[in-house]
């Protein structure tokens, strides 16, 4: 029950602006838990809480049923035995790829340290590279050889700090899933931080959503995706058609549609409907009330941009999402289907 | 999502640690802060007592001279930097004409001068007997001094031209690092807006490399109120000989550190300025783009003219005054020096050099990476005063150092006699030990600036890798940050030995009995007149003096974004 690393209610600020609210998680052993958010939210403070670089003001860390900071205790974090994969690699440039591995392996006999560190540079592929220079390598094998230092001293937790961001588009993807199996195989509790929700869905088994220094909503990606707790979350997610309403006898009432709205909004209160592209299915009709005004093979799927204008209420624009091949003329007029479980219905933004 | 079972029993605690961490670096840096800047304070702290009649006679009689030849000296030197310093800068980084690209490191040449060498060299060639005058009176039949008027060297003017010719390298540097900064687009800009290439300058080059210039300006004259060995030998009177003259002549300490104090006030006005004058450069990039600068190439005739602008500094700054060096080491002073004493100042020079050295560069290691570490206000506070001693003139360094060593030998004299029975005498004062503890307090800034430097090439994701895989703070040191900065810790060692190396005012205040290093053997010599025996040691600093100007010339090459060289 207390192994892996538990974060409660912990708080921190740097001179007075407040970083990270109040933040409990926890990262049972061997699941891979991300903190996903913008810029600024709190993740990366929260990830070097847990590694111990930073003190936190409040709250505690637990860290296999171990407090290492809080209630007046605080760990240095050489004596955590935790991994620490940062978003530059930042690896030694004065030592060459093997002496990198074989850093924090300063327990074990000469022969036993080289021996363990090849053996981690052979597990991300990167065994040919041993006497290379952190220079002579490329961005991917970089991040491999850090992948590999950090776990060489098997340690306790992982904590990757975007650890995909520095690599190009094409490189990424297949780093990120070499790092999937290494981690997973080696069964190491990890916390991630990302900004790209494509990439947390990749990479966790459960995600946690901050924003303003405090989490939204926790959860598998699965609940992220479909059950989002809050716009922030949905928009957050994945492109959203965004359309306002107010709630008539239990449904809000838009352009695309009437939706039923959760019993938590009263009668006649505003409400924010947010539907996904890919909940907008179009046939071509004549009596349609949408115009397609431009319409873009992506390559999986096309884009197909809209303008909706019904009686009684203002024209709006609109994305629709469909399979590729399906790619509507310039002008034609369609009438549009929607999917209800993609639609998530909100209270609007200026509730009291 | 929180796991709710976790109650404190249940929980093994970490053992005890402060919650504050690296309180321990804390107290090191403070230790070291104290016992650096205590010289400085103990001569700020002179500003408050008492002033008693030596005080009063030297009010009533001579301070206002002192005063007065160095807001003089200031005012000249610091025109003079400025546009010997700028035009140069100006000339080498934006216009091509034979030689230019020499120049660039050429210009640099100067400051391994010191200025009593550049006086001594001087006074040998102007003065009466002296080769210029005695070819005057030969060609023109001159009988005598009356027959003919020639400007007296050993003068206020001598003094300031010689301090020009070896200051202005400061202005030189920083201005041309600012010019090569500057964002071409800047300048592209306001010639597309109709500027000419000399209105440019003026309107907009010049204004955004200012606080570059005033800091260079700063720079040198705080060098020009450190100097003793000029004003001494050409008896402008100044503080830093009053200092010396009444600390050694007069033996009234507590009057020195008095003018001490007093000329720490002008010195720290430059401090002032110069803080001023940087604390606005982060406003001035407002592009980032980078391209090779587009070189006006001049005119034959205005070519002629910027060779001779940058030419004459280097020639009477540099190879004038190394080539009477050279000629009076020759004319019999080098076989004789070698006879002589000359290997025993030498290894004096060097061992003082070397320690003070490795001290002060150990020292600004330990103060910079703990602000690294911990950059909390106390700890930043702490390295900035304690490299304060740069701008504090050596004279006034020695007279605050003797305070408190003389303090510390008091106790521990009486100690060893009360509770030992020895007479131990004075152990510190006028020691090595004492000379090297002045150096550091004076030098400490430069190897300080050094090592900030270098350290900014361990990124902070490096050192918290460091951390996370198991090294300690010191082990980190060792194993991440030291390997990496070891080049650049050499270079600031470097830095600091040269300076030692021609340290006069501090060395020939401090120096134990009968003990002799390069620039005091210099001095004294000189001030003997026997000016051709000088010329071995004074050569010698010279030389040393050197290596940096090398290393610099190859920093400030490499120094603008985006290559472009």
């Amino acid at each position: 029950m207390t192994d892996g690393l538990v974060l409660e209610a912990v708080g921190h600020d740097y001179d007075g602006v407040p970083v990270v609210g109040k933040v409990s998680l926890r990262v049972g052993p061997g699941e891979l838990v991300c903190l996903l958010g913008p810029s600024g939210c709190g993740k990366t403070t929260t990830l070097r809480i847990s590694a111990g670089l930073e003190v936190p003001r409040r709250g505690r860390v637990i860290l296999n049923g171990r407090v290492v900071s809080g209630g007046g205790v605080h760990l240095p974090p050489e004596e955590r035995h935790v991994g620490f994969l940062f978003q530059d690699f930042a690896l030694f440039p004065h030592l060459d790829v093997l002496a990198n591995v074989a850093f924090g392996l300063t327990a074990l006999a000469r022969p036993a340290r080289r021996e363990r560190a090849m053996q981690m540079l052979t597990q991300v592929g990167m065994g040919d590279y041993a006497g290379a220079w952190p220079h002579q390598l490329s961005g991917g094998q970089q991040q491999r050889v850090a992948l590999a230092r950090a776990l060489a001293p098997s340690p306790a937790l992982m904590l990757l700090d975007e650890p995909f961001s520095g690599l190009d588009k094409r490189l990424r993807d297949q780093v990120r899933d070499e790092t999937l199996h290494v981690l997973k195989s080696s069964r190491v509790s990890t916390l991630m931080v990302t900004h790209d929700p494509e990439e947390a869905m990749f990479m966790a088994d459960r995600i946690a959503v901050m924003r303003g220094g405090d989490i939204v909503q926790m959860g598998s990606p699965d609940e992220l995706y479909n059950h989002p707790r809050d716009a922030f979350v949905a928009s957050f997610f994945g492109e959203v058609n965004l359309l306002d309403g107010v709630v008539r006898h239990g449904r809000v009432v838009t352009p695309l549609g009437e939706f039923a709205a959760p019993p938590s909004l009263a009668e006649g209160s505003a409400a924010e409907v947010l539907a996904r592209p890919e909940a907008l299915s179009l046939t071509v009709s004549e009596r349609g009330w949408a115009t397609v005004l431009a319409s873009r093979l992506l390559g999986r799927s096309s884009l197909v941009h809209l303008r909706v204008e019904r009686d009684g209420m203002p024209a709006c624009h609109l994305h629709a999402r469909l399979s590729a091949g399906v790619t509507p003329a310039e002008g034609q007029r369609v009438s549009i289907a929607v999917d209800p479980a993609r639609v998530f219905v909100f209270p609007g933004p200026n509730l009291p | 999502m929180t796991s709710s079972s976790l109650t404190p029993s249940s929980t093994a605690m970490a053992r005890n640690r402060p919650a504050m961490p690296g309180r321990g670096w804390s107290v090191t840096v403070l230790v070291l802060v104290a016992v650096v800047s205590l010289p400085v304070l103990a001569v700020a702290a002179n500003l408050l007592r008492p002033a008693g009649d030596v005080w009063t006679h030297l009010v009533d009689t001579v301070l206002a001279t002192y005063v007065a030849n160095s807001v003089w000296l200031m005012l000249g030197v610091g025109v003079a930097v400025a546009v010997g310093g700028v035009g140069t800068a100006w000339l080498v980084t934006m216009c091509r004409f034979p030689l230019s690209r020499s120049l660039e490191w050429a210009l640099l040449l100067p400051m391994a001068m010191p200025a009593y060498v550049v006086a001594y060299t001087y006074t040998g060639l102007l003065d009466y007997a002296g080769p210029v005058q005695s070819l005057l009176r030969a060609v023109f039949g001159w009988e005598s001094a009356r027959d003919y008027w020639f400007p007296e060297i050993r003068s206020l003017g001598g003094a300031i031209s010689v301090m020009a010719m070896v200051l202005y390298p400061y202005v030189y540097m920083l201005a041309r690092a600012a010019f090569l900064e500057q964002s071409v687009c800047v300048l592209e800009a306001s010639r597309t807006l109709g500027c000419r290439p000399w209105r440019a300058f003026l309107q907009v080059a010049l204004p955004l490399a200012r606080p570059a210039v005033a800091a260079g300006v700063a720079l040198a004259l705080m060098e020009t109120l450190n100097d003793f060995g000029t004003v001494h030998y050409f008896a402008v009177d100044t503080f830093t000989t009053g200092i010396y003259r009444t600390w050694l002549g007069m033996g009234q300490p507590v009057a020195a550190a008095q003018l001490g104090a007093v000329l720490m006030m002008f010195v720290l006005a430059l401090v002032l300025a110069e803080r001023l004058s940087r604390g606005s450069r982060r406003f001035h990039h407002t592009t980032g783009r980078y391209r090779r600068l587009p070189r006006l190439r001049l005119r034959p005739l205005a070519a002629a003219a910027a060779l001779l602008f940058c030419l004459t500094p280097i020639v009477l700054g540099f190879a004038l005054p190394a080539g009477v060096l050279a000629v009076w080491t020759a004319e019999g002073g080098f076989i004789a020096a070698l006879e002589g004493d000359f290997m025993v100042l030498a290894r004096n020079s060097m061992v003082l050099a070397l320690v003070a050295g490795l001290v002060a560069v150990a020292v600004a290691l330990l103060l910079v990476y703990a602000q690294r570490l911990h950059p909390r206000p106390l700890v930043r506070g702490g390295v900035r005063l304690a490299s304060l001693g740069y701008a504090v003139p050596g004279s006034v360094i020695a007279v605050g150092t003797l305070v408190p060593l003389t303090a510390v030998d008091r106790l521990l004299a009486d100690f060893a006699q009360n509770r030992l029975g020895w007479s131990v005498g004075l152990l510190l004062t006028g020691s090595i030990a004492g000379l090297v503890y002045a150096y550091v307090v004076r030098f400490l800034g430069v190897a300080v600036g050094g090592v900030e430097a270098s350290l900014g090439k361990v990124t902070p994701s490096m050192e918290a890798a460091a951390r996370t895989l198991g090294e300690g703070s010191l082990g980190a040191l060792r194993r991440v940050h030291l390997p990496i900065i070891r080049g650049s810790l050499l270079s600031a060692g470097l830095l600091v030995f040269v300076d030692v190396m021609k340290e006069l005012p501090a060395t020939l205040i401090m120096r134990p009995f009968n003990f002799d290093t390069l620039a005091t053997k210099t001095f004294t010599l000189a001030s003997d007149e026997r000016l051709a025996e000088a010329g071995a040691p004074a050569l010698a600093i010279v030389l040393v003096g050197l290596l940096p100007v090398v290393l610099l010339s190859r920093t400030i090459a490499g120094s603008r974004p985006g290559g472009g060289q």
